[in-house]
């Protein structure tokens, strides 16, 4: 089950650039919410502060309170242990290159040091059947390598890999924006069905996406959240001038 | 929905048809003929130069050939050299010192080598170690082999009081680690930040991912690298002559002298007798038909397992 997101005044560096400034919203437990805004206005650097991603990069920081639940992820887990409980994709699809279809989506369990074959193969599965991609490769499960696949199967298999590991929260940074239109609905299909169990949050540049899977969306621009709402007042009724602007496609 | 923007895309794109002016269709005759003689001619400098790479390989087998096979017979794999004016003998005792000082060298050099090239990829990024490992890597991969023998004699053979195949193996294992090191950085260089950041993103900790996913990803490879170091040393001479020494008898004990290949057909080609000049010819030949068959088994077994993918 899915897990509510508070977030207190995040802030975020990139070196010296203030890339996120102090951003505060509550993100719903088994919803979908989306994030859209221009390119480089701070939307990727969010998520990628709800599962602490953010400080992989060396001259990256960042302040504030992000509670899952009750967990602050800042103060009370480590970087580790808190991305065990969030699930990540990216935006291109990147699947263990050298690692058989199967190993990919088990690698969470077992890289963490999970062996128990029949769990694994049950885990493998489930995930694969969630992920819509069951049927496509339940025959080459351990004879194809992920790479071997097409990119919108890729992606796919990246959900499951995410899947795999149970996570409470799934982040998916722009997932459908590397892939054909059939592929972006399969996904899109997906987030639909997924939303009811994990909590979604899925940054998008393509904003009849965030209009069909979301029923909250985030308008960031500049480092700021402009305006958090229900999605049909942002797209119909959207209080902030910029976020007119931007929705009616006037700039960015 | 934004119809406005959505409608200007469909009149870009179906407002009227592609304009290709006559200019670009006058010139494209020379522009074929033009680049029909370039990508044939650069197609052939790149014939020529790998007929030239594969030729001195070719060359120096066929000789070695000429020259050593018709003197292989089951004694040269069997029989400890003869003394001198008698007939016969072979260069067991000297391949199977060569396998036992490559064993070792190999044992101590590759993961010394592999550790410190992840050292330098995954954790000495930017660093004043990890360049200091770099610098010392690149110039021990320039200091000439037989300073590495005196090296090693005056460090391990002077303080035991005798020469040792130990002693050899370690000459060797320090001449293969900047190879492996270096191969083993640029290599880890080449997986996809994006494969890290799918497991950093699993939870998975920092030495795992390297262990697991970075160095498998790079496995291929890496273990080219450590066959280049591995044939490199197999033919060496100069570090052994101060440490492994040689010896004419059967030993298998690291602590005493040890016969190689490189070294019996050193001593046997500056020897004044024609039987010995053929038996270097033949030692020489099974050198480089060993060293052949040792890396391509060694790639076989290695590229077992791992799926390649289509991309």
């Amino acid at each position: 089950m899915g897990v509510g997101i508070q977030v207190e005044n995040l802030n975020a560096w990139y070196g010296s650039t203030h890339t996120l400034q102090d951003i505060n919203l509550h993100i719903p437990a088994n919803h979908a919410t989306a994030l859209i805004g221009p390119s480089g206005c701070g939307k990727s650097t969010f998520v990628r502060c709800l599962n602490r991603m953010h400080e992989t990069n060396p001259i990256a920081r960042a302040t504030g309170v992000v509670k899952m639940g009750d967990l602050d992820i800042y103060k009370d887990v480590t970087p580790v242990e808190i991305r065990r409980r969030v699930g990540m994709v990216f935006q291109r699809p990147n699947p263990f290159p050298t690692m058989s279809i199967y190993d990919n989506v088990a690698s969470g369990l077992k890289l963490n040091g999970f062996r128990n074959r029949r769990v694994l193969d049950e885990v493998v599965e489930r995930s694969l059947v969630n992920a819509a991609l069951w049927d496509e490769v339940k025959n080459d499960l351990k004879k194809k390598s992920g790479a071997s696949l097409s990119g919108g199967q890729q992606q796919r298999l990246c959900i499951a890999r995410a899947l795999a590991v149970d996570p409470e929260v799934l982040l998916m940074d722009e997932p459908a924006s590397a892939l054909d239109p059939i592929s972006t609905s399969k996904i899109e299909d997906l987030i639909f069905q997924l939303k009811s169990q994990y909590t979604i949050v899925i940054v998008t540049h393509n904003m009849q996406q965030a209009a069909r899977v979301a029923e909250k969306t985030g308008f960031f621009l500049n480092g700021k959240l402009v305006e958090f709402d229900q999605t049909h007042k942002i797209f119909t009724n959207p209080q902030d001038k910029r976020t007119e602007d931007y929705i009616t496609g006037r700039f960015g | 929905m934004i119809e406005g923007v959505e409608q200007t895309k469909l009149d870009m794109m179906g407002g009227g048809p592609l304009k290709v002016g006559p200019e670009p269709l006058r010139s494209s005759k020379f522009n074929y003929h033009h680049r029909f003689i370039t990508d044939h001619l650069v197609s052939g400098l790149a014939i020529l130069s790998t007929i030239l790479v594969i030729a001195p390989l070719v060359a120096i087998l066929v000789y070695l050939i000429f020259k050593g096979a018709s003197s292989l017979n089951l004694a040269f794999f069997t029989k400890i050299p003869a003394p001198v004016g008698e007939e016969g003998g072979g260069m067991a005792n000297s391949i199977v010192g060569s396998g036992i000082i490559l064993m070792l060298a190999s044992a101590m050099g590759v993961p010394v080598g592999i550790a410190a090239g992840v050292y330098l990829a995954e954790y000495g990024r930017g660093r004043m170690l990890g360049n200091l490992v770099r610098f010392t890597a690149d110039v021990l991969n320039g200091v000439p082999s037989i300073v590495m023998g005196i090296a090693i004699y005056s460090l391990i053979v002077v303080r035991q009081g005798h020469f040792s195949a130990f002693a050899g193996g370690v000459a060797l294992a320090i001449m293969m680690i900047p190879t492996v090191t270096r191969t083993t950085e640029e290599m880890l260089m080449t997986v996809p930040h994006a494969v890290r950041e799918a497991a950093f993103a699993l939870g998975v900790p920092k030495w795992r991912t390297v262990m697991s996913v970075s160095l498998r990803t790079a496995s291929p490879g890496i273990i080219t690298g450590c066959m280049l170091a591995f044939a490199r040393v197999a033919g060496e001479t100069a570090p052994l002559l101060f440490t492994a020494f040689g010896n004419q008898f059967w030993s298998s004990d690291l602590n005493q002298p040890i016969g190689a290949l490189p070294l019996q057909i050193f001593v046997y080609a500056i020897s004044p007798y024609d039987e010995w000049h053929r038996l270097a010819w033949a030692g020489a030949l099974v050198l480089i038909v060993l060293i052949m068959v040792s890396v391509t088994l060694v790639r076989v077994v290695a590229s077992r397992g791992i799926l390649k993918g289509n991309q």
